[in-house]
């Protein structure tokens, strides 16, 4: 129904030149040479193949905390407690595994279970966020905030405590699993297709439901005028809630692949960020469910390409964060621009 | 200043607000922008105030072409505009106000400009305290701010936009009396009102603008009969009263109590028949609201039961009265009653009992512009709903209601909106009327209350009148039951029968 508006277009090229301008001063400022490191960190991520099948494996479970803040960001909610979800669904994920090691049950169930205890443990730390929203008046962004503290605590005490490897408490994390509950990966490479299938599943599914269902259109109500959508007969609180819990629930699932298979354990650092990423990149696109996948593989290749800035350039690997970064906050700008100065025409 | 206006011409994605717009004004001159909500008046007035600029045309001031590009450089160049709602900073004293828009140094210097508000003041006849806060200010000492504030930083033209909508009416004269002094002082004034006594009292001339179009000018004296005629194009006719009770009674209250922090409203007992229209009136505050809020089951009642169609229904939330065919529709549109950036077909489906999971879009857009023809509203099924003017969001939001209803409730109905549309949506709410459907509606305009009503209950500081034959009742005898006089002895205590 939309015309491709190649002005809006030329905008947006605009903005990533001046985020890659940014970032090549920031560059040479560290004393950097900066075609070399923007070399490498392309290197970094398509040299090889072992490289492409690492952004593949970082793709899934950015695209799952993408697409679940899509849901709570159409509801009008920060949901910024996303990372303490993707840490509660690794927690319990590790848990259900934990119980299930000497299980006679076959891999495949023991993983599903696993995969179900992450959704339900991170669709139960956003239900607490929600909980604190809607019946204690306590903003989203604190609860959420304060929820994350939690989670990543409770992680630690579970590494160091309980989980601990024998004879070593290590804040490095669990003993690993042993190779059979790991997710079936591709050939001896990292990358697993369940992880990624999962990811391209909720990606369709967050289209559809934002784009062509009553569910998704009264969400956008609630999150557009709360009283009004009341008045209009939507329940408005469910409708809160559900946002929360569904993102969550992706959340949770994202953990669950951070432990079958990424690292294979518990670590304190689980969540490598990816909720965080996930509301840069939907703030970044705009919302629009369309162009998750495409970005967030984008972002996704970054990650992984900064790793070889300190082997290669002693910088720090940080650096794909500031482009990604300055990329946000440099779309956001020039949309701004854009749309003042279309107006006073 | 003599202020000229060429061809202009401005367009909001598929409406045309302006379409070639040529007129003259002499310096010295009182000049009335006529038209209904929608014509393009504010359009017009906020080009020339530099706050939108056109899509083409020109404007001169004392035969100079100029280009405005914003208010401040508007006011740079001798035009200045007071909005509809005064664009003051309420926290702030009235002599900070004053001086913010000035081009100065880093520190503002209050002393003369404290000399010259005063001189100001006296002029005009304001008693304004310098020292006051903006926020202690009713509507009308807002506008006279603005309007020291404006001659002060030079403004030469001056633009109205409905200054009569909220002010008192010794307020109104005093104001009248500051435009002809500022009139005879050689200031041009642009008066925009869609309230014909206004103008027909107050300009030396007249345009009209309907649906964009400039559609006839005209000077004092005036034939009212021709203006309403350019306004709208035709005669209106106005809606006659229904029968009356019917007999079947559609809503009951019994010994129905209910309080807010600073209300309370004891037992009241009414009957409500099917297709009777019941009027809520009273001040601002009086309790209507709350008493409508509580039949609506928004707000908890703490005695008594609400039985609709037989079912009581006491305690229950909106969204079950709702389900049993009660519809309530609030006074403030774009905050409470429609949702901003969604489209009208995306409200229609909101609002239509959904059936699956999926949207059937199509489908959705034919009932959109069904209902937009139904409801002669100016926009397109893709427009969103804040692209609308005040009067087309009315007849929006009385577009989006189910059918059959049993009860419909409104506050201030047509509060904002011209004759035209008052009378438009009132034509439609008796349809319903005559569908069965009971309405209940509070308005701050007796007219109103007077004219649409089958029988009226007034409010004062949380007491109700029984209800009274709206035939019956005269303009005079409802303004002394509101102001809190007149009042039966045994009925002080709000007991209602």
């Amino acid at each position: 129904m939309k015309k491709f508006n190649w002005l809006n277009f030329g905008f947006q090229i605009g903005a990533i030149i001046l985020a890659l301008l940014f970032t090549t001063a920031v560059l040479l400022l560290a004393g950097a040479p900066p075609l070399q490191a923007y070399l490498s960190v392309i290197k970094g991520m398509v040299g090889s193949m072992d490289d492409i099948t690492n952004v593949l494996s970082a793709w899934a479970p950015l695209l799952l905390t993408t697409c679940g803040v899509l849901l709570t960001f159409a509801a009008g909610l920060w949901n910024i407690g996303i990372e303490g979800q993707i840490m509660a669904g690794a927690i319990f994920t590790t848990g259900a595994l934990r119980l299930m090691l000497n299980s006679s049950l076959p891999t495949g169930w023991i993983l599903v279970i696993g995969f179900l205890a992450g959704l339900v443990g991170g669709a139960i730390w956003a239900a607490l966020a929600g909980v604190l929203k809607i019946f204690g008046g306590v903003n989203e962004i604190f609860g959420g905030l304060g929820l994350n503290f939690v989670a990543t605590a409770f992680a630690l005490y579970l590494i160091i405590g309980p989980w601990a490897r024998p004879g070593i408490a290590s804040t490095s994390g669990t003993l690993m699993f042993p190779q059979k509950l790991w997710l079936p990966a591709m050939g001896n490479y990292a990358f697993s297709p369940w992880a990624l299938g999962l990811g391209i599943l909720v990606v369709i599914l967050v289209f559809f439901l934002l784009r062509g269902t009553h569910f998704g259109l009264r969400l956008k109500a609630v999150g557009k005028n709360v009283k009004a959508a009341f008045l209009m007969g939507v329940p408005t609180w469910q409708y809160s809630m559900m946002a929360f819990l569904i993102c969550g629930a992706f959340a949770g699932l994202a953990g669950a692949i951070q432990v079958t298979s990424v690292y294979h354990r518990l670590t304190p650092a689980i969540s490598s960020g990816y909720g965080f990423l996930g509301l840069l990149v939907a703030m970044l696109i705009n919302y629009q469910a369309l162009w998750a996948a495409p970005v967030t593989l984008f972002f996704a290749a970054l990650n992984i390409g900064g790793i070889q800035l300190p082997i290669i350039l002693k910088l720090d690997s940080s650096l794909s964060g500031v482009l990604q970064e300055t990329l946000v906050l440099f779309v956001l700008l020039v949309e701004g621009a854009r749309q003042n100065l279309f107006r006073k025409r | 200043m003599n202020v000229e206006l060429k061809d202009i011409y401005k367009t909001f994605g598929a409406v045309h607000a302006n379409v070639d717009i040529s007129m003259k004004i002499p310096s010295g001159t009182i000049q009335g922008i006529l038209g209904e909500n929608g014509a393009g008046k504010s359009t017009l007035m906020k080009i020339l105030s530099g706050f939108i600029r056109p899509d083409q045309g020109q404007i001169q001031l004392d035969g100079q072409p100029v280009s405005i590009h914003s208010p401040a450089d508007a006011i740079r160049q001798g035009v200045g505009m007071l909005h509809q709602d005064p664009l003051d900073f309420p926290p702030l004293r009235l002599i900070e106000n004053f001086t913010l828009g000035h081009a100065g140094g880093l520190l503002p210097q209050q002393g003369p400009a404290l000399k010259d508000f005063k001189r100001l003041a006296e002029q005009f006849g304001f008693s304004l305290d310098p020292e006051a806060y903006v926020d202690s200010l009713t509507v009308g000492e807002r506008q006279q701010l603005e309007i020291l504030r404006l001659i002060w930083l030079g403004a030469r033209v001056l633009i109205f936009d409905e200054p009569t909508t909220g002010i008192s009416a010794p307020q109104k004269v005093k104001l009248f009396n500051a435009l002809r002094l500022l009139a005879k002082q050689g200031m041009t004034i642009m008066f925009v009102s869609h309230k014909l006594e206004d103008v027909e009292g107050l300009c030396d001339r007249v345009v009209v603008l309907r649906q964009g179009y400039l559609v006839g000018a005209t000077q004092a004296p005036y034939n009212t009969h021709e203006l309403v005629e350019m306004m709208f194009g035709k005669e209106i006719a106005l809606g006659a009263r229904s029968p009356g009770c019917a007999g079947e009674v559609a809503l009951s209250l019994h010994e129905m109590a209910v309080e807010d922090y600073r209300l309370h409203i004891n037992s009241t007992n009414l009957e409500v028949c099917r297709g009777e229209v019941i009027g809520l009136a009273g001040m601002e505050g009086s309790g209507q609201n709350l008493f409508l809020r509580a039949v609506a089951g928004m707000v908890r009642t703490v005695g008594g039961q609400i039985v609709l169609n037989g079912r009581d229904l006491t305690g229950r939330n909106y969204h079950v009265y709702k389900e049993n065919g009660v519809a309530f529709l609030p006074a403030s549109r774009l905050e409470e009653g429609l949702v901003s950036g969604l489209t009208l077909t995306e409200h229609v489906i909101l609002a239509e009992e959904s059936s699956g999971f999926f949207i059937d879009w199509e489908k959705g857009r034919q009932l959109t512009q069904k209902r937009i023809t139904e409801f002669n509203v100016k926009g397109t099924p893709s427009n969103t709903v804040e692209s609308l003017s005040g009067g087309n969001q009315q007849r929006a939001l009385l577009a989006l209601l189910r059918v059959p209803l049993t009860l419909l409730m409104l506050e201030h109905p047509t509060r904002g909106l011209d004759i035209e549309s008052t009378i438009y949506i009132w034509s439609k709410l008796k349809e319903r009327c005559q569908q069965g459907t009971s309405i209940l509606f509070v308005s701050s305009d007796l007219e109103e209350i007077l004219q649409y009503s089958d029988r009226v209950l007034v409010f004062f500081s949380g007491k109700v009148t029984p209800p009274m034959d709206a035939a019956t009742l005269t303009i005079d005898k409802l303004g002394e039951l509101i102001g809190g006089t007149g009042w039966p002895e045994s009925n002080k205590e709000g007991k209602t029968s």
